[in-house]
């Protein structure tokens, strides 16, 4: 079928959108970097369609590769893997679970 | 005018995911959600700039068999732009990453409303 | 004055040192002690007077204008945007009225550059000089990275932030996991060697500088967590590292930066073009290439490097 390819493509930008409004909702700071990660998967997937080997590798490598690892160092740095987004205070000061 | 939008589906997804990366941007309170709204907005503008360089029907534009014609390969020049634009973009999120740090090791806190009040009292203070 | 300059362009003097805070004092007490003065520190900024009081006066009014600024800022945005993308010519069509350019590239570029790969030969052959300046940035980012992280006394001398903590977090070290040593050993050799491959063969298929540097940082990345820092110390010092990225960029600045004398298009090059489809082909492209994955492979590794444990190599 000649319309195999452009289905194809729709499907993996409709994917693209529904990652970056899941990101928005989400709670945790640790599950929002997972999903910023597989949006740059998707992302590498469609430079492929798109006849462009080089910015897939490069996008693959750096995307889902340093930039989410990064992200994950700082995280674990600042001890914040667990914050919720939307943190209540307690009386407790500054103390969060 | 729908249906303009409708055939150039792949400008309008880039377009919509940079709204949704500004949107992030102005409305999270956290630092590094803020950090991640960027990023999006950055691989919306790369998909937009990509997606002016393809022509349906024609390939990577590596030269097989010494086909040097022009009506073979697609446009390699947004290609070249994009793929300094993805290494910049990782430095820039670097920097911001160590900033956010700091940040946190002065405030303890990694809300950007607590952290302008706390600045502004400390300021205040002294 | 002159001697006030002298002194500060010398780095003899000292910007913090109003904030007295002895370092050996804070050094030798045990960790409760100082956890616990911490959040004393923060509880007091939040209990003197007033402070409840602004906090709440300046972010009520201020947040509904904000809102409702940014929702229609917002769909303002995009509204513009996609009108604009409606009025653009069909996806997929070729632009006949921008064609020169792409002319020259595609069809005379593989006897100018002697690159099979367009983009390759574009970037690094008749577009060298952006290439140059996206490798400073590179660097520049590195620098800023290393100013605000690097761990040493001129850099934690306020009273607000911890200098034992910080010291004693450097090294998380992962719990020596079975999976990641395991796998470290059996996928590492196979990831140098393709960064390798993508590196060398940037000309003659998909790949290049940046790709091939990126593969290779990521590399050093995955052994750096999975055998610990002090393997890496032993094959890449901070010496090694920082004169390898450094070299290459003063190598790529030289042979490409005489742009600014005499014009766009550079001297012509004497360097023989050889076979397309070998690797030693392309004339310059080949050691530029090596130079740019070096810049990028350095950089990847210094970032993460400098967020672990607060320095690049060495102690």
């Amino acid at each position: 079928m000649t319309y195999m390819t452009e289905i194809f493509k729709i499907i993996m930008l409709v994917l693209l959108i529904v990652c970056a409004v899941s990101v928005n909702l989400t709670r945790g700071l640790l599950k929002a970097v997972i999903i910023f990660m597989s949006y740059s998967s998707i992302m590498c997937v469609l430079w492929v369609l798109m006849e462009s080997p080089d910015l897939a590798i490069t996008e693959a490598a750096v995307g889902a590769g340093v930039s989410g690892i990064l992200f994950m160092a700082t995280l674990k740095k600042i001890d914040a893997e667990k914050e919720d987004a939307r943190e209540e205070e307690t009386e407790d000061g500054r103390e969060r679970t | 005018m729908l249906e303009t939008l409708l055939i150039n589906y792949e400008e309008a997804a880039a377009i919509i995911l940079f709204g949704i990366g500004f949107t992030t941007l102005l409305f999270q309170r956290n630092l590094i959600k803020k950090l991640i709204g960027m990023n999006i907005m950055d691989t919306g503008v790369f998909l937009f700039l990509a997606s002016m360089g393809y022509i349906s029907g024609r390939k990577a534009p590596i030269i097989t068999n010494g086909v040097t014609d022009m009506e073979a390969y697609i446009n390699p020049v947004p290609a070249g732009l994009v793929l300094t634009g993805i290494v910049v973009s990782v430095s820039v999120t670097a920097v911001m990453l160590s900033l956010t740090i700091r940040l946190y090791r002065r405030y303890h806190t990694l809300n950007l409303d607590d952290i302008y009040a706390l600045s502004k009292h400390q300021i205040e203070d002294r | 004055m002159r001697k006030r300059f002298k002194k500060w362009v010398m780095g003899r003097t000292d910007v913090m040192d109003r904030i007295l805070d002895d370092a050996s004092e804070i050094y030798d007490q045990p960790r409760e002690t100082i956890k616990k003065q911490r959040m004393e520190l923060v509880r007091e900024m939040e209990e003197r007077p007033g402070y409840e009081r602004t906090l709440e006066t300046e972010q009520k009014g201020f947040y509904l204008i904000y809102h409702i600024v940014a929702v229609i800022s917002c769909i303002l945005l995009i509204g513009v945007l996609l009108y604009t993308v409606a009025m653009l010519p069909r996806y997929g069509e070729e632009n006949v009225r921008a064609d020169e350019v792409v002319e020259r590239y595609v069809e005379r570029g593989l006897e100018e550059t002697g690159a099979v790969n367009i983009v390759s030969g574009m970037i690094l052959d008749y577009r060298a000089f952006d290439t140059l300046g996206e490798s400073h940035v590179l660097f520049t980012a590195l620098i800023c990275v290393m100013i605000l992280l690097r761990v040493d006394h001129k850099n934690m001398r306020s009273e607000y932030e911890d200098y034992y903590t910080v010291l004693s977090d450097r090294y998380y070290s992962l719990e020596r996991d079975t999976i990641i040593r395991t796998m470290g050993k059996i996928l590492l050799p196979c990831i140098f060697v393709y960064g390798i491959y993508i590196l060398l063969n940037g000309q003659n298929s998909p790949g290049g500088g940046f790709s091939g540097g990126a593969v290779m940082g990521t590399g050093l990345i995955i052994t750096a967590a999975a055998f610990g820092f002090d393997r890496v110390d032993s094959f890449l010092p901070l010496r090694v590292s920082m004169w390898m990225t450094f070299l290459s960029l003063m190598f790529y600045s030289f042979a490409k930066g005489y742009v600014f004398f005499t014009g766009a298009n550079g001297l012509e090059n004497h360097i023989p073009k050889g076979v397309p489809g070998a690797i030693l082909s392309g004339g310059l492209i080949l050691p530029l290439d090596i130079a740019v994955g070096l810049v990028v492979a350095g950089t990847m590794f210094g970032f993460y490097s400098l967020i672990r444990r607060g320095n690049i190599g060495g102690a």
